[in-house]
This record gives C-alpha cells, sequence and structure tokens, in this order.
C-alpha cells in the first residue's frame, strides 16, 4: 500500500488569546527583535500512514485532525497532504 | 450504593476523593482503572483530577478514548450522575459531555490557592444544599483552567441556568468567571475547583462537603 506523510498544522482559533504567543512576543522585544505585531504559536504533527488511495488518506487524516489532533471548540487545524511515497509496504 | 472513581494513569487526586466521600463522609467508593468497563452498582462516578494520559496533545485529549469512558457516556446517558473535577472537567468537554473547552491559564501561571466561587444553583439538584448566591471556598490548583466559549454559547449556558459556579475574583481568564458548569440535563456536573479537598477540617474548611453528599442523591 502507499504510505502517505501529512503535516496537519494546529492553531487557536483567533477569538481565542495565546497567553504563550504574548509571552513569547514579549521575550522577542527583550531579545532586540521589534516591530512583531502578531505571533501564535500552534503545534506542527508530523504523520505517515498507509492507505490504498489518496482519497482514503486524506479521509483518515481529517478524522484524525478534527476528532483527535485539534479541538475545534478552541483550535483550527490544516493539512499538507504530501504525495505517496513507493517506500510504502 | 457506591461511588465509582475513575483513575488513569496520571491521576493524582483520586485518593483525595476517595478520602473525602469515604473517610470524611461516609460514601462507599470503588476506583475504576481506565481500561474497565464494570459501572455496575455504581451511584455516581467522578473523573478526579491530576494529568491523564500525561496530559498529553491537550489536557483530557487522551483519556476521552479509555474504554471506561465509552461505559462512562453511556452511564450519563441513562441518566447516571458523573462529577468531573479539574482534570476531570477538562476531560468531560474533551468526551463532549459538557460544552465548551478549558484552556491556557490567562496569565500562563499554575495557580493554586483557595478561591472564593458563587454558587448559583438554580434548579441543579448536586447543589440544593447551597443557598442562591452563597459564596463558598473551594482550593483551584490548575495551569489550564480558562474556559472558553463563544457569545452565543455563553449566553445559552447562562439562559438554561447552567452555570452553577463563578469565581468571585477570576484567576485564570475564564469567560463568565465560569468555575463550574452543567449539561442541560443537569446529571453532569463539570467544575475546576476542587471541592474534595475541602471536606477535612484538617486541611481547611469543609464547605465541599455539601456538594460530595450530593452525589448519592
Amino acid at each position: 500500500m502507499p504510505l502517505y506523510s501529512a503535516r496537519v498544522l494546529v492553531s487557536l482559533r483567533p477569538s481565542v488569546l495565546d497567553p504563550a504567543g504574548e509571552a513569547t512576543r514579549a521575550a522577542a522585544g527583550r531579545l532586540g527583535v521589534d516591530g512583531i505585531s502578531r505571533l501564535r504559536i500552534g503545534k506542527a504533527v508530523e504523520v505517515e500512514l498507509e492507505a490504498p488511495d489518496e482519497a482514503t488518506a486524506r479521509e483518515q487524516l481529517e478524522l484524525l485532525s478534527d476528532r483527535l489532533l485539534a479541538n475545534p471548540v478552541i483550535e483550527n487545524w490544516t493539512l499538507e497532504l504530501k504525495d505517496a511515497s513507493s517506500a510504502g509496504a | 450504593m457506591t461511588l465509582g472513581v475513575v483513575v488513569f494513569p496520571g491521576s493524582n487526586c483520586d485518593r483525595d476523593v476517595q478520602w473525602a466521600a469515604e473517610g470524611c463522609l461516609g460514601i462507599p467508593t470503588r476506583f475504576l482503572w481506565h481500561e474497565e468497563r464494570d459501572l455496575s452498582g455504581l451511584e455516581a462516578v467522578v473523573i478526579p483530577g491530576g494529568f491523564s494520559y500525561g496530559d498529553y496533545l491537550r489536557c483530557g485529549a487522551i483519556a476521552r478514548f479509555a474504554p471506561l469512558l465509552q461505559e462512562v457516556v453511556a452511564f450519563a446517558e441513562r441518566g447516571g450522575r458523573v462529577l468531573g473535577i479539574c482534570n476531570g472537567f477538562q476531560v468531560l468537554t474533551e468526551m463532549g459531555l459538557l460544552p465548551g473547552a478549558l484552556t491556557r491559564n490567562q496569565k500562563l501561571h499554575f495557580i493554586c490557592e483557595p478561591t472564593d466561587l458563587k454558587v448559583e444553583p438554580g434548579s441543579c439538584s448536586w447543589l440544593q444544599g447551597y443557598s442562591s448566591g452563597e459564596v463558598v471556598n473551594f482550593p483551584i490548583a490548575h495551569g489550564e483552567g480558562r474556559y472558553q466559549a463563544d457569545p452565543e454559547l455563553l449566553r445559552q449556558l447562562e439562559e438554561n441556568g447552567q452555570v452553577v459556579l463563578r469565581y468571585c475574583r477570576n484567576p485564570n481568564g475564564s469567560v463568565g468567571d465560569v468555575a463550574g458548569l452543567t449539561n442541560a440535563a443537569g446529571n453532569v456536573l463539570g467544575l475546576m475547583p476542587h471541592p474534595e479537598r475541602a471536606c477535612d477540617p484538617a486541611t481547611g474548611g469543609v464547605d465541599g462537603r455539601r456538594l460530595l453528599a450530593s452525589l448519592l442523591g
């Protein structure tokens, strides 16, 4: 079966305060990096998945992202699905 | 008539709940390991505080898939009483048994301190031991207790009388000062503060006793 690689990016919804991002933004100023108007911290999740075809891979990854990797009440997610590699089992 | 206390790898308030219920109030308790499925003979289930499965990914996100919690969903749907304290509240929101979500405290600190709470019992059977507007003191101990709900959801919860506990001085940035809320049916209650740590006079006040006593109806 082909092996698909994907990266899921999870970020807090824009309406949800990101205090860790705010703290990091403040530290950037102390480092001497000025002019940062926005800094939001999220997660990048790298996944490899065997699936019979790309549509199935996408469907499984969307389920994973929406039901486990992100909490849609407070987080958004985006899925980057790469082409299948031939290294799959 | 027994109270079930859920135990995940990483739970750390399970024994506090047992001490408060059994040691202080004489309510028989039974620990429920996360891989079990047997809830027979239980009057109510408590999901205690701690760091279930290390709280990896998000607080409560992995606990939601525990075999035991599939049974807890069915138990709640049959009208069984489920109380989630601190991490247990986070788990209940991740499971969808309670609306909204809990996330990082506004000022990032882990806050561990006694906290005044205003009780708005309404028709909530859990809180009939308290008078409307009564101020009680329970400890809080959390880093991710900031309750989040969009304005429309919060309005609905308030209209339905589901917001039954509010912080007198909001410690974590929760919307609407929400410290605890129930589901629409009223049989599931989640709160960030720890009533089980307010049951033994040796460690402070006993304001939590009436809440835990109501677990057995």
